[in-house]
């Protein structure tokens, strides 16, 4: 067992895999709504926008995390508001202001990163540095947890509601749209947790793949809700340890693990998978084969 | 159980400041079925909405069981059009019925013998017991939309809006969803459906009201449903002259 427990000799690999579990479960509950409510092009557009916010905050404030964190979340919030005004007041759909003012943040921030003096690490903010996870980083990673995952649990019934059908939820008397603002509010705050495990490119793996494997797997909207948490935790875990033995980059073996969890209930899940699916038809077919030749 | 009415007084909504529904006044009574009768664009569905209150509405009020509180209220259920809904979501029947029951329960008071009571109980009533553990694409179309029926007896509604109900459904099927509204209706409740198909009305529904834009007629369907109220629903929708004249050679005379 000694290439198990090895790893944990390393502070940085505790204090890594401590911040993993907490990003994984936070990130996977929130991936039950982002896949029913189909925000997942939505969620990629706010990842992208943060990085002006971040490196505005990189070049005025200096790489603390606290600013960095702040950075984002006021450009995520500026580029939310700035869809809904651009869509709101001219012929100009959502999807098309959210894709404009998505790809123009990014620019901005690519820009703005290259004025500022610390470039070297950009390519933290772009694809995770889990293994360098200061005090104040945890401090954020487990706030925006404390945040996120109650709220999540105390708004699951109305949130569901809200999911399913909207107009409905609201002739039922369900808030929708101060719930919408709340669910894109907790989306920001941790995709901004996310920001640290794998970065701003792949930080849509986190916020989709759990729920989406149990999407496969399950009728069932709990598991999908606890379920997502779990698959999002252990999946972040063993893509630390993979990248640990295998010396490889920590965001991206935790996205490709994500990754393989799914692809192996796409096709192997006993309800929806392909597998199941062909050998279903096959014995259906079988079945009728023999029903007429009983004729 | 005394006999509520929905009464609607002068009723205006306007999408965009473009009147959608004019000036309708109706007095509806509990224990009836009601066909909601009009062209596309006669504003039907934004009749319903603004009865749930889901549009503002311009003018007019709405008052069910002598008070005027009715939008975010359980007393009226708004089913919409079985188009609108993702089929795939992970519930079962019986878990969209416990839907009509969450908001009585709020954000931390757990789902108690009452309400699990309330749901069994919605789900023999429209006679989906046996199919409630089913994912809900598993279910046929009258069986989505009388699952519907039952989440809104759940949440204690009175009043039931069904946007086109019927579209869709087979012979049988059809027959079961009109069983299964006279059976509400009976029993003190007030169903009013949007409805396409002219000639199922007189099966299905005892009283019709004639929509576009603004009320043509209103009655029992023995008496108001005729050619003339038809014809008068159905026409004035188009203004151009060519109407008149393709309708003319449509009909054999």
């Amino acid at each position: 067992m000694n290439w198990l427990s090895e790893p944990f000799r390393h502070e940085f690999m505790q204090r890594a895999l401590f911040g993993c579990a907490l990003i994984g479960f936070t990130n996977g509950m929130l991936s039950a709504f982002i896949v029913l409510r189909r925000l997942a092009l939505m969620a990629d557009a706010m990842a992208h926008s943060l990085l002006p916010g971040v490196a505005l905050a990189l070049i005025f404030f200096g790489l603390a995390p606290a600013n960095l964190f702040f950075g984002g979340l006021v450009a995520a919030l500026l580029v939310g508001l700035g869809v809904q005004i651009i869509s709101g007041s001219s012929r100009i759909k959502e999807d098309t202001s959210l894709g404009l003012l998505f790809a123009c943040s990014f620019a901005l921030g690519l820009v703005l990163l290259s004025l500022s003096p610390a470039r070297v690490n950009v390519t933290h903010y772009l694809f995770g540095n889990i293994l360098g996870l200061s005090d104040d980083d945890l401090w954020i990673i487990y706030l925006i947890s404390c945040i996120v995952l109650p709220l999540l649990v105390a708004f699951q019934r109305p949130l569901l509601l809200l999911m399913f059908e909207p107009s409905v939820a609201a002739s039922q008397g369900v808030l929708v749209r101060p719930l919408t603002y709340m669910l894109m509010g907790l989306l920001v705050l941790s995709m901004i947790s996310s920001l640290q495990a794998v970065g701003v490119v792949l930080a849509l793996g986190m916020l989709i793949a759990p729920a989406a494997t149990i999407y496969l797997c399950s009728d069932s909207f709990a598991a999908m809700f606890w379920g997502g948490g779990i698959i999002g935790t252990l999946g972040s875990c063993a893509g630390l340890f993979v990248s640990y033995w295998l010396n490889l980059p920590s965001g991206a073996c935790i996205v490709l693990v994500l990754g393989v969890i799914f692809f192996a209930a796409y096709l192997f899940s006993p309800k929806y998978g392909m597998l199941s699916k062909f050998l279903r038809r096959h014995h259906l077919h079988e079945e009728s084969l023999a029903r007429w030749r009983e004729r | 159980m005394t006999t509520h009415h929905l009464e609607i007084k002068d009723l205006t909504v306007a999408y965009h400041r473009v009147p959608a529904v004019h000036h309708v006044s109706l007095d509806l009574q509990c224990g009836h079925c009601v066909a909601l009768l009009g062209p596309n664009g006669a504003g039907k569905t934004t009749f319903f909405k603004a009865l749930v209150g889901l549009v503002p509405k311009e003018t007019g009020a709405i008052i069910f069981g002598g008070h005027g509180k009715v939008g975010a209220d359980t007393d009226i259920a708004y089913l919409p059009q079985r188009s609108v809904i993702d089929w795939d979501f992970p519930v079962t029947a019986r878990d969209m019925v416990e839907m009509g029951r969450y908001m009585r329960l709020g954000v931390w008071r757990r789902f108690g013998k009452a309400d699990a009571q309330a749901v069994d109980d919605a789900l023999r009533t429209i006679g989906l017991t046996d199919l409630a553990e089913r994912q809900i694409s598993a279910l046929s179309g009258g069986q989505q939309q009388r699952a519907f029926l039952a989440r809104s007896l759940a949440q204690n509604a009175h009043v039931f809006l069904l946007d086109e109900p019927f579209t869709g459904l087979d012979q049988t099927a059809q027959d079961l969803l009109g069983e299964t509204i006279r059976r509400l209706a009976a029993a003190g409740n007030l169903v009013i459906a949007s409805h396409h198909d002219l000639k199922s009305v007189p099966e299905l529904f005892d009283q019709v009201v004639f929509l576009n834009g603004e009320l043509i007629a209103f009655g029992e369907t023995g008496e108001v449903f005729n050619d003339e109220n038809i014809a008068r629903t159905y026409r004035t929708h188009v203004f151009s002259g060519t109407h008149e004249h393709r309708s003319g050679l449509a009909r054999p005379t």
